[in-house]
């Protein structure tokens, strides 16, 4: 089944091949037909449940899905959140709001891959966030800011945390927050202002202005004022399934690396031939065949139930630095080739550079290793 | 209408092959193998002509190993309802291959059974023709499009310079060859699909084989290039090698 899954997601990228994603990338547009061949193939529905119209498959083959997308020259980052946004819905939702949403989510009618948590006043300290959700009556009404969401104009539904109780009453800060599902589909012009974020990388992200925000109390997820538990019961899959888009990536440099410097021909010799071609590239290797075992670690633990959140952050961190180890020694062999949009290695390299930053930066990481994995002072 | 599709496991075209057990056979450890791509075409062939008539069945069948299952699985993805493991130990024989599988379609007698032109492997090109004539059934060879209707199936083959139409009496074999018939990929969905379709196992007698394998060679090493000089100016001093030093002009 994973050889079988993996030819059938390399056979699919195959006819997504370098012009067209330096293409997308060029006119900053969306991968429209990939994405919907991806999802009328069924695999942006892998994980969800059989019962609502998905596959029902674990993490192991998701994470088979998006390395072989980013490995193939490709960009996953277009569609992942369709994948997993979900799982918040899935978790904590109602039977009703499961029913609601999650077959149109899984056959693509539905889409819901924006993940609204970023504020510009708060950053990597999700907790101090202020958007602010007030309860009247049978609704909530919502105001605030948030920056970097990504995919709001290519989503239907978006996945919304906001304060319910503000952070001065709560007796702990992790406590009075909520996850709402906001149907962007009825929302008026004027209760929230989408103003796009040029970028290094073409990735449709967003500065999201909410005024007054009308949202249905049915569309809160779970109980009111833990909604940051829940956005933390999806971290661990999160972390894994980017972990292997940065795998992919990786060996999308090696690969390519390996090849062209076998090929390039200077002084009389494949430039591969020469050690300081050859061994960065070996190194490169070697680093990401580690991060992939720490990401299959994980992805263990995870299928068995068992807590890994160490794995998962360990794993994300590992990959994204591997990769990005990896884009440089590329840009390396390819010397001034490296620097042409035709060879697609720039791109990428823009690309492979984003896992080192989101969707948490590695300093992130590395104080949950620090504070809770060895148990060392909290610096905040 | 019932349509049978032969197929067989080969080594992926892109594996490197190395011979084993004293130069008679490929070495199978490393080697990656997949539906052969001639037999892919003859699913694609058979998935199209059930969908155009909007009825019947497509089965896949193989004589092989266990491990063949894998590859009536990549075919059930791509579509077909069932899939039959003929279990046996496959030879390079042809012939065998031929008559294990008249066994067992004498038995389901389907109306239309599509083979590969030829399996990607051995090259040989004898299963299909030698079935047809253990069966009895009229055969065409390396179709590139056929069309059922009324009882019969009309044939386009390429041949040399232009096209050959031929139309045969159902039941018939007809072998496939690439033409109109680019497969289609396994999706996720036909993949979870495959997974629950109905895959028989019947353990079959092999009959003797008078043919042995003698030895299997590699080709010769390739020679490094070389490069006499670029653009126009390389014209010249590569007539001149290819006169002098390769003597083939
Ligand atoms: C292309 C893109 C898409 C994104 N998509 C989304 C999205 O869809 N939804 C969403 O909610 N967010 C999204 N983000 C936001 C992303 O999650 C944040 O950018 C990220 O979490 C970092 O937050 P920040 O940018 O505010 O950095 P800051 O928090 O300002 O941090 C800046 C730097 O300081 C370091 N730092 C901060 N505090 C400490 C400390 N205590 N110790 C050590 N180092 C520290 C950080 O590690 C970082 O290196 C996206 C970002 C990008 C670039």
């Amino acid at each position: 089944m994973e050889a079988q899954l993996r030819d059938a997601v390399r056979e699919l990228c195959s006819r997504y091949p370098n012009d067209y994603w330096q293409r997308v990338d060029r006119t900053r547009s969306y991968p429209d037909a990939f994405v919907a061949e991806l999802t009328e193939a069924g695999y942006l529905a892998c994980l969800i449940p059989e019962e609502y119209g998905g596959s029902g498959l674990g993490i192991r083959e998701a994470c088979i899905i998006l390395e072989e997308i980013n490995r193939s020259g490709g960009n996953a980052a277009a569609c992942h959140a369709q994948m997993y946004t979900m799982g918040t819905l899935l978790r904590y939702g109602s039977d009703d709001q499961k029913a609601r949403y999650l077959p149109g989510i899984a056959d693509g009618t539905l889409r819901l891959q924006a993940f609204a948590v970023t504020e510009p006043d708060a950053g990597s300290d999700t907790t101090a966030i202020s958007t602010f959700a007030h309860r009247q009556g049978d609704k909530y009404v919502v105001s605030g800011k948030k920056i970097f969401i990504s995919r709001v104009q290519h989503s239907d539904l978006m996945i919304l945390l906001a304060r319910t109780t503000p952070l001065e009453e709560v007796e702990k800060k992790t406590k009075g927050m909520s996850v709402f599902v906001v149907d962007l589909r009825d929302v008026p012009e004027n209760r929230m202002e989408v103003r796009p974020i040029e970028a290094m990388i073409n990735h449709e992200t967003n500065e999201l202005f909410l005024d007054e925000l009308e949202i249905p109390v049915e569309n809160r997820i779970g109980e009111e004022g833990e909604g940051f538990r829940y956005i933390l019961g999806g971290m661990n899959a999160e972390r894994i399934l980017l972990a292997s888009e940065s795998v992919g990536d990786g060996l999308y440099f090696t690969d390519r690396a390996k090849q062209y410097a076998g090929e390039r021909v200077v002084f009389g010799r494949p430039i591969g031939a020469n050690q300081g071609v050859q061994f960065p590239i070996a190194k490169a290797y070697v680093g990401i065949r580690g991060a992939a075992a720490m990401r299959d670690e994980a992805v263990r633990r995870y299928d068995r139930g068992e807590a890994c959140g160490a794995e998962a952050n360990m794993a994300k961190l590992l990959a994204a630095e591997a990769a990005w180890d990896a884009a440089n020694v590329a840009m390396d062999a390819f010397g001034g080739y490296g620097f042409a949009e035709e060879y697609g290695i720039e791109r990428k390299f823009r690309e492979a550079r984003l896992y080192m930053v989101a969707p948490i930066s590695n300093n992130m990481v590395l104080s949950y290793i620090g504070q809770h994995v060895l148990g060392m002072p909290r610096s905040f | 209408m019932e349509i049978l599709v032969c197929v067989k496991r080969v080594p992926d075209t892109e594996t490197r092959i190395r011979i084993g057990d004293g130069g008679r056979s490929i070495d199978p450890s490393g080697v990656k193998y997949v539906l052969s791509p001639y037999d892919e075409f003859a699913v694609e062939a058979a998935l199209r002509t059930k969908e155009g008539l909007g009825e019947g069945e497509v089965t896949v069948t193989t004589f092989g190993d266990d491990a063949s299952q894998e590859t009536l699985r990549s075919a059930l993805a791509m579509g077909a309802n069932r899939a039959v493991l003929l279990e046996g130990a496959a030879t390079m024989d042809g012939l065998t291959t031929a008559k294990v599988l008249a066994t067992e379609i004498e038995e389901m007698d389907p109306p239309l059974v599509l083979l590969g032109m030829k399996a990607a492997d051995a090259d040989q090109q004898q299963v299909g023709p030698m079935l047809a004539t253990l069966l009895g059934r009229p055969c065409a060879t390396a179709v590139a499009e056929f069309e059922v209707a009324d009882g019969k199936v009309v044939c386009r083959r390429e041949v040399e310079g232009g096209t050959e139409v031929l139309e045969l009496d159902l039941p018939a074999v007809i072998t496939v060859t690439k033409g109109a018939y680019e497969p289609r990929y396994a999706s996720l969905k036909g993949i979870m699909a495959a997974k629950r379709k109905p895959l028989e196992k019947k353990p079959v007698d092999v009959p003797e084989s008078a043919l042995v394998v003698e030895a299997l060679e590699p080709p010769p090493e390739k020679a490094a290039g070389r490069i006499v000089g670029e653009g126009p100016d390389a014209v010249a001093e590569l007539v001149r090698l290819l006169r002098e030093e390769a003597r083939v002009l």
